[in-house]
């Protein structure tokens, strides 16, 4: 992949990132967290994880982002009015997120094979999907059992969650 | 040419952006969808050390990439019960802002 689609798709998720914590209106945080997730399913692409960068725009851009947008919808969200902002906390909570980009800026800075570019692959396709499944269920397979059955707790408990107690 | 580096300190600012959003925001929501975004910078760096570690089959590691199937099975299941707390909450509070929120705060 040429480094300038590289640094389109890079600026894209972080650009859209930041949108959606700046935004003040629920919706569009969600239209800019859809977009951040298709940026970074590119960049997933550019690592030739092609099965990953699917998933992302299936299960993320998809079902996950839907639902977002279906709970703001439902409970009819409005742009928050200007309430007052606690100065004192912002800032602190800002301090500490910079504190940890210099921090992150600096390890990986200090990372010395962090500066060798990607070794190359054998052919200009491979089987992405039949490796991520054979790692899967070869090596991997009672992780994927136990996953299987989170998913059905946390159906039910969603399921639970949402019932309105009789009265 | 692109280093394990760029992709790092994409994955980096990706995260310090989610986190900035759980700590200045105060809109639920909005704080669920930082969570999100912190969870998918750990994705992109695990992608990137798969790709970066080519093995002797001259293949990616695809343990990492199995890993990052987990982490995004995880995290759909997580949002769908977040979001199930958020309507009950919002069913009894008729709000969704963190300091309104605050029975249980010492």
């Amino acid at each position: 992949m040429s480094p300038l689609l590289f640094w389109i798709f890079a600026l894209l998720t972080l650009i859209f990132g930041a949108a959606v914590v700046i935004n003040r209106n629920p919706v569009a945080s969600a239209l800019s967290l859809v977009m951040s997730f298709l940026g970074l399913a590119a960049l997933f692409m550019s690592l030739n994880a092609y099965f990953i960068g699917i998933i992302q725009v299936l299960v993320y851009a998809g079902a996950v982002m839907v639902l977002f947008l279906f709970i703001i919808m439902l409970l009819d969200l409005r742009a928050e009015e200007g309430r007052r902002i606690n100065w004192l906390t912002s800032a602190a909570g800002l301090a500490v997120a910079l504190i940890f980009l210099g921090q992150i800026f600096s390890v990986v800075g200090h990372f010395k094979i962090a500066h060798r570019t990607f070794p190359p692959l054998p052919g200009p396709t491979i089987d992405d999907v039949r490796n991520v499944g054979a790692a899967l269920f070869r090596n991997y397979n009672l992780p994927f059992q136990i996953v299987g059955v989170l998913v059905l707790v946390a159906t039910i408990g969603v399921v639970l969650l949402s019932k309105r107690e009789p009265r | 040419m692109i280093t394990l580096g760029d992709y790092l300190i994409v994955s980096g600012v990706l995260f310090v952006i989610g986190f900035a959003g759980v700590m200045l925001r105060r809109n639920l929501i909005i704080i669920l969808m930082s969570l999100e975004l912190m969870l998918n910078a750990a994705n992109l760096s695990l992608v990137a050390f798969s790709r970066f570690r080519v093995g002797s089959s001259g293949l990616p590691n695809y343990n990492a990439q199995v890993f990052v199937f987990f982490i995004i099975t995880v995290a759909a299941a997580e949002v769908a019960v977040g979001l199930a707390i958020l309507v009950a909450l919002y069913r009894t509070r008729q709000t969704t802002d963190v300091n309104d929120i605050s029975s249980l705060k010492f």
